[in-house]
């Protein structure tokens, strides 16, 4: 019997752990990085609060993305929603029947309208998810326009309260230059997306709706064999996406405090690239939801560190484009050197290594 | 036998023209409403001997969209995603394009043709870049173009060295609106000679049949002997010599390079047209007139709500209303719903008539 239990293989990672681990494992070297070239400030934990603290909007968002992205599908109407979603409750807190609760109630109807609208034609109606996402950013960019075109600056004295609302923690904290103890200070965005990733998270790993979305993003004929209502699936995750843009909409809102044209204008592209980071595929079917905040968190510090380091702003955008290259490239060399079928690297004969080669070998 | 080969070549001939009736019927619907809202939709004036009028103006206008959505139809049909990155290919090639003519001294016709065939060089090393990573790191083919989308308006910023620098010069005028004594536009000349050099190339090679038979299955390709590998980074080679002459027209119609500006999310533009025009977004089957159709489509879409008076903030919401009916309307639900409605009419009042004209081997299948 002990020899039996001695010679028990080791369980394999799975593709989407292994996607995350290597995700994690460069946020943290990352973030080493940084500390080693910029103490002074990258040591501080406020810092690193700043970073939930500023981006809380677009973690939330990625969350629900990384749902619709698991299932096999795309949604690229999320940051025009959150925009949409910002000036609406901008200008209901502005008017004379404004509340809180009313504003996040708008927030979240707005996200579940578009989620449903979303959802229904693409589940049900089988139309191409890019295509009707594509229509649902041009929706929500429009009514944005129509609504009102100059930024709302919200002066509710409730919101104002509640916008300026910090959590400081007494214990935590840094000393400046005159020696006063300056403690680190949490807006209320963090908690809420603290919640829900930890909501998120349980949600794909034990509940029966997050099993059937890796089972219908792995491969729908077998799902649909299964007897997986694929239909319902595809439906219910696009509703989330739509009701976490809503929430990112308002968390947004409750940070900045004003309604604009701009806001949230560009977050799909950055929501797709961070997820893509965090290991999660855009075939479907691979990925861990805890990669999505890693991955936003990785882009956030290689921006973080470029504009720390100085770079002219022109060509910020090239060096994030460049690491993000290495970034994939690395991701797929890694796939491949697992050996795995699926991912090996199709590279022409005579690039091929030889030590490659024999390992391969060996492992068949 | 005879007889029902000619009868299958007919129904694959029905099966062509049925993917093409949505987007032509749009397009028909789109040219009533405009008819309706001015009886001189398709009136045009001579101005120094060049037509102009809403059709020209309509063909000019979309010249670099129909050129980018023919490479994005490749694209998609070979390697079952999109290319994100294509406005910013442009903008970059044709960068180089204008760094190459304002340095040159004395801009004769030479100088523009060495200027292009140069931006097409760095189109292709585009495409080359793309191509590598889709078909031999297997990343995403939006993911790899993702990383052009962010870094690729600095980089075109890099070759400009300044912000939008200013093309003056007689050739480039010309190129970008007409030739004295030749009655259209430039850009039309260039997009039909584009699409016919594209018509000839898919006439004469053996690509349509390869790109497809990749995008449906790349195993089942690889297994009958087609490298899908070589084949999607001859797409993403298309794909970049597109792009490269799209900037080529889009930095001459301008007279100016704008690298913050210049075809920004034409992407989007692109791969709605494919969409519109009855391609599958998942590769497979693809048909280049089409997408064509699609982007004129789109682009008169546009002109018919400045037309209409919209107000332009409104805009953007009435083309979401517009592409959501055309996509539900398109839907392979609401199709199949279609045909069996047809069929059931069919069957119950034309029963004797079918009865009579139809050949025996139709019943046999």
């Amino acid at each position: 019997m002990e020899s039996l239990n001695a010679t028990k293989p080791k369980t394999r990672l799975s593709n989407s752990n292994i996607l995350f681990l290597i995700a994690a494992v460069i946020f943290v070297l990352m973030y080493l990085l940084a500390i080693i070239s910029f103490p002074g400030s990258f040591l501080q934990f406020q810092t690193f609060f700043d970073l939930f603290n500023l981006n809380a909007p677009l973690i939330i968002m990625t969350l629900g993305l990384c749902v619709v992205m698991i299932v096999g599908g795309i949604d690229i109407s999320i940051g025009a929603l959150c925009g949409l979603v910002t000036m609406a409750c901008a200008m209901l807190l502005e008017s004379q029947m404004g509340s809180i609760w009313g504003a996040l109630l708008l927030a979240l109807g707005i996200g579940i309208a578009f989620g449903l609208l979303h959802g229904y034609l693409i589940a049900y109606l089988e139309i191409q998810p890019f295509i009707i996402t594509l229509a649902g950013l041009f929706l929500a960019q429009g009514l944005l326009t129509t609504l009102h075109k100059d930024p709302i600056n919200v002066t509710m004295p409730a919101f104002v309260a509640l916008r300026d609302f910090k959590i400081i923690i007494p214990w935590l904290g840094t000393q400046n230059r005159l020696g006063v103890f300056i403690p680190c200070q949490i807006k209320p965005g963090v908690i809420v997306v603290v919640v829900l990733v930890v909501f998120f998270a349980a949600l794909m790993k034990w509940s029966r709706f997050g099993r059937n979305v890796y089972a219908v993003g792995g491969n729908i004929q077998s799902a649909r064999m299964l007897g997986i209502n694929v239909k319902r699936t595809i439906f219910f995750s696009y509703v989330i996406c739509g009701l976490t843009a809503g929430i990112a909409g308002f968390v947004f809102i409750m940070t900045t405090g004003a309604g604009n044209i701009g806001n949230g204008a560009l977050f799909e592209i950055k929501a797709i690239a961070s997820n893509v980071i965090g290991g999660i595929l855009l075939n479907g079917g691979v990925g861990n939801l805890l990669g999505a905040p890693i991955g936003t968190l990785t882009l956030l510090v290689i921006n973080e560190l470029i504009r720390a380091a100085g770079v002219q702003s022109n060509f910020q955008a090239m060096v994030s484009g460049l690491l993000l290259y290495l970034f994939i490239v690395l991701q797929s060399i890694v796939m491949s050197l697992r050996g795995g079928r699926k991912f090996r690297i199709a590279l022409p004969p005579w690039l091929r290594l030889p030590w490659l080669k024999g390992k391969k070998k060996a492992d068949y | 036998m005879q007889r029902s080969e000619i009868h299958l070549g007919l129904k694959a001939h029905l099966y062509h023209l049925s993917n093409l009736f949505l987007p032509l019927s749009v397009l028909v619907l789109l040219i009533v409403i405009n008819l309706i809202k001015g009886a001189d939709y398709f009136s045009f004036t001579m101005v120094k001997g060049a037509f102009y009028g809403n059709i020209p103006n309509i063909l000019f206008g979309a010249s670099e969209l129909v050129i980018l959505s023919i490479g994005m139809t490749l694209v998609t049909a070979a390697s079952r995603g999109q290319d994100i990155g294509i406005g910013e290919a442009a903008t970059i090639s044709s960068a180089v394009f204008v760094w190459f003519v304002l340095n040159a001294g004395e801009v004769t016709l030479l100088t523009i043709v060495a200027a292009f065939l140069l931006s097409c060089v760095v189109g292709l090393v585009i495409g080359v870049f793309n191509g590598t990573l889709v078909s031999i790191f297997r990343v995403q083919p939006m993911v790899a173009t993702l990383i052009l989308f962010m870094g690729g308006r600095s980089i075109a910023f890099m070759i400009d060295g300044k912000l939008s620098p200013i093309l003056a010069n007689d050739i480039s005028n010309q190129i970008g609106t007409v030739i004295p004594g030749v009655p259209i536009q430039t850009p039309i000349i260039l997009t039909v000679v584009f699409i016919a050099i594209v018509a000839v190339v898919l006439k004469t090679t053996n690509l349509r049949l390869y790109v497809e038979s990749v995008g449906i299955n790349p195993n089942a390709a690889r297994l009958m002997g087609i490298n899908p590998k070589k084949i999607i980074f001859l797409t993403f080679l298309i794909m970049g010599i597109c792009t490269a002459v799209a900037g080529f027209i889009a930095v001459n119609k301008a007279g100016r390079h704008d690298s913050v500006n210049l075809l920004k999310f034409i992407m989007m533009d692109a791969i709605l047209a494919v969409a519109i025009g009855g391609n599958s977004l998942r590769g497979g089957k693809f048909s280049i007139t089409g997408s064509i159709i699609g982007a004129y489509t789109i682009e008169i879409l546009n002109r018919t709500m400045l037309r209409l008076e919209i107000e332009t903030e409104t805009i953007k919401a009435f083309k979401a209303v517009f592409i959501i009916i055309l996509m539900v309307v398109g839907s392979p639900v609401v199709r199949v719903f279609a045909g069996k409605v047809i069929n059931r009419v069919r069957t119950g009042r034309f029963r004797s008539v079918l009865k009579r004209s139809a050949p025996k081997s139709v019943k046999e299948e």
